[in-house]
């Protein structure tokens, strides 16, 4: 019998052939002058190549990305962009020159009016919009990168990296690229000699470049304690005595947004007043927020890992490592998959703010006309179904659900606290509670096959505004759910829509609380509750070690 | 900017003014208010007169401003309203705070 002789090992036959085209470009060990960077890519590159362009809601290949601009579009088209963000202007100009067709992404902040323009004008394909960990998944799936245009702090000739505080996504995009028989080019700030740590071994790196200037950071997750509103201080309180105390929380995710921000300024006032301290709060998963310092520096905290890095928090970080996670060298190791990882299954609840509410109880920060993404945080707003381990939240949170028997029978588990927390109105007498979510109208301008929800509403526990905590969870059907939301809904059309009695009966239940029920003194609700009250405290509450961007600096 | 007068009257059952003769709350700031609260002999009814830059919802400052006055039953008093562009959320936490420094009783002699 005869047997057709099969090829194994196309892809890597196909990489050889593209590395000897550009043999010639490299210089000492793995290194690329940065001028030969267009040429480099035109090299390796070839039309339909799936491409990863690194960048996250922090760090940026923004070198590597302005010269994927420069590419001859008659050579190189129709490339499928997976990355995690579409953040700066050049991620979308190479779809303006038809050097790439299609987007499978994940959160884009500034970019998000003009990414839902391109949709709609046809210049770009959206595949789908992702969570963090969704989209890492799919690089080991269908979305496996040819190419990877990454980020790192320092190379050395032979290529090892060094990506220290700002790690990040850079591990699990190399992985994915690298042992698919991928190309891997890094840009880096400096080449030398020997780096601090190894982060990225050099045999998965095929070519280094120093950038003419140092990559972009985005101090993302700096809150000035400034801007803290007395609404949002009211809020955090209802939070610490509703939610944190009322379950004993201890590990978690905080959102971005102010409302987390005054939480962890009152977890030395406040939450220290309620007796907390040593009960709530002992583990996160977040970013370098400055607004954790003062909580930090109380010794509330025993352990935070981080996604990401924070521009100004690196010598204070470096300084606690019996709190973040310090490499040999001294200096932290962020890592977004793993964050997410823990943020899914080691983390006992998710709190943040969203943008709209419908009457359902289903939230999302997308707008009619910007394919904005979720971020990071949001990520996490679900219940991780795999989750096997108790803790007494969770368990509490799990008994407490009004569906359990429904779904489950006489089972009992535990459920992840989803908080999401909204003031019913926002600026400009905007109603944060709508009949239906403007994620509808984005659905059909981007011609997306479901609206992007950013949290659904079986999996969000509880609800939080200025009128008071929806113990959502415990509801026993969508009718009561709808009830729930608008007794907490305020003056906006959904919380006029509220009956007396209905609402007394939530409250009487236990499913809303108002401010009074908690025994919350709302005329306390002010900046004096804060235990930093700008940046400048926060500096002082670091001993000096934290470094706020410049635009922070105010004083 | 034209600026929008409303003007609201309360008689509730069993009224209750404030402890202070009169009391004065917050800042004309973007985004806030400032009340300004007044024993008057009114009968036991209560006035209630908004100023604001906005438009469009009176009927929100109605239910606003009824809720506070009926859910605290407010009487003889004169509640002032210099507003800019606050949300009803800030009125309400504004009104509520305003209503317990007027119920302040001053403390001598410390």
């Amino acid at each position: 019998m005869e047997r057709e002789v099969r090829v194994w090992d196309n892809l890597k036959r196909d990489t050889e052939e593209r590395m000897k085209k550009v043999a010639h470009l490299v210089e000492e060990g793995k290194v690329v002058k940065a001028e030969n960077t267009v040429a480099l890519l035109e090299g390796v590159i070839k039309p339909g190549d799936k491409v990863n362009l690194e960048g996250n809601n922090q760090k940026q290949a923004d070198f590597l990305a302005e010269c994927l601009c420069e590419v001859d579009p008659k050579k190189i088209y129709d490339l499928h962009m997976v990355q995690s963000v579409v953040s700066l202007k050049s991620h979308l100009d190479v779809f303006e020159k038809g050097i790439a067709k299609k987007l499978d992404f994940s959160f884009s902040g500034p970019q998000a009016g003009r990414l839902a323009d391109f949709v709609r004008d046809g210049k770009l394909e959206l595949g789908a919009i992702h969570t963090y960990l969704e989209l890492f998944g799919r690089y080991y799936a269908d979305l496996v990168p040819k190419v990877a245009l990454i980020v790192a702090f320092e190379a050395d000739k032979e290529g090892n990296l060094y990506t220290g505080f700002n790690t990040e996504d850079t591990p699990i995009i190399v992985e994915a690229t690298k042992f698919k028989q991928g190309i891997v080019i890094a840009q880096v700030n400096k080449i030398v000699d020997k780096v601090p740590r190894v982060d990225i071994p050099a045999d998965w790196v095929d070519f280094v470049i120093q950038s003419p200037k140092n990559f972009y950071i985005e101090p993302l997750f700096t809150r000035d304690p400034g801007l803290i509103t007395d609404t949002q201080i009211l809020m955090g309180m209802m939070a610490l005595k509703g939610v944190y105390a009322e379950y004993g929380v201890q590990s978690m995710n905080h959102g971005i947004g102010f409302f987390t921000a005054a939480i962890e300024l009152m977890l030395p006032t406040y939450a220290e007043e309620l007796g907390l301290k040593g009960k709530i709060c002992s583990y996160f998963a977040l970013n370098p927020h400055p607004t954790m310092i003062p909580a930090i520096e109380s010794g509330w905290v025993k352990n935070i890992h981080c996604f990401g890095g924070e521009l100004g928090m690196e010598k204070y970080v470096a300084a606690r490592s019996d709190v973040f996670f310090i490499g040999p060298d001294g200096t932290l190791r962020s890592n977004r998959a793993y964050s997410q990882a823990a943020g899914h299954y080691a983390m006992d609840m998710f709190i943040g703010g969203t943008l709209q509410i419908d009457k359902y109880g289903n939230s999302s920060t997308a707008t009619a006309n910007r394919v904005a993404g979720f971020g990071g945080a949001p990520n996490m707003g679900c219940d991780a179904k795999g989750r096997r381990h108790s803790s007494d939240a969770w368990l509490k949170c799990g008994l407490e659900y009004g569906m359990q028997e429904a779904l489950l029978g006489k089972m009992p588990r535990g459920k992840k606290l989803v908080v999401q927390m909204q003031e019913t109105f926002k600026e400009k007498m905007d109603p944060a509670f709508v009949d239906e979510l403007d994620a509808w109208k984005l659905q059909k301008n981007a011609n997306l096959d479901i609206p992007p929800v950013m949290v659904y509403s079986d999996d969000v526990t509880h609800y939080i505004t200025e009128e008071g905590i929806a113990y959502f969870h415990k509801c026993v059907d969508m009718k009561e759910k709808m009830a729930a939301i608008r007794a907490i809904a305020g003056y906006t059309e959904i919380g006029l829509q509220a009956k007396e009695e209905e609402t007394m009966d939530l409250r009487k239940r236990g499913i809303v609380k108002t401010p009074e029920d908690l025994g919350i003194d709302v005329t306390r609700a002010n900046r004096s509750m804060l235990a930093a009250k700008n940046i400048k405290e926060l500096v002082e509450w670091s001993g000096g070690l934290y470094n706020p961007p410049a635009r922070f600096r105010n004083w | 900017m034209a600026l929008n007068e409303l003007n609201f009257k309360y008689k509730v059952e069993n009224p209750q003014s404030i402890a202070k003769e009169y009391s004065h709350l917050g800042v004309v700031g973007s985004g806030d208010l400032e009340v300004l609260m007044e024993k008057k002999d009114f009968g036991g009814g209560a006035e209630v007169k908004v100023v604001t830059p906005v438009t469009g919802f009176d009927k929100v400052w109605e239910m606003v401003v009824t809720k506070f006055v009926k859910g605290n039953n407010l009487g003889d008093l004169l509640i002032e309203i210099n507003d800019n562009n606050a949300t009803p959320v800030v009125v309400s936490m504004r009104l509520r705070q305003a209503l317990a420094e007027a119920n302040k009783i001053e403390k001598g002699g410390e």
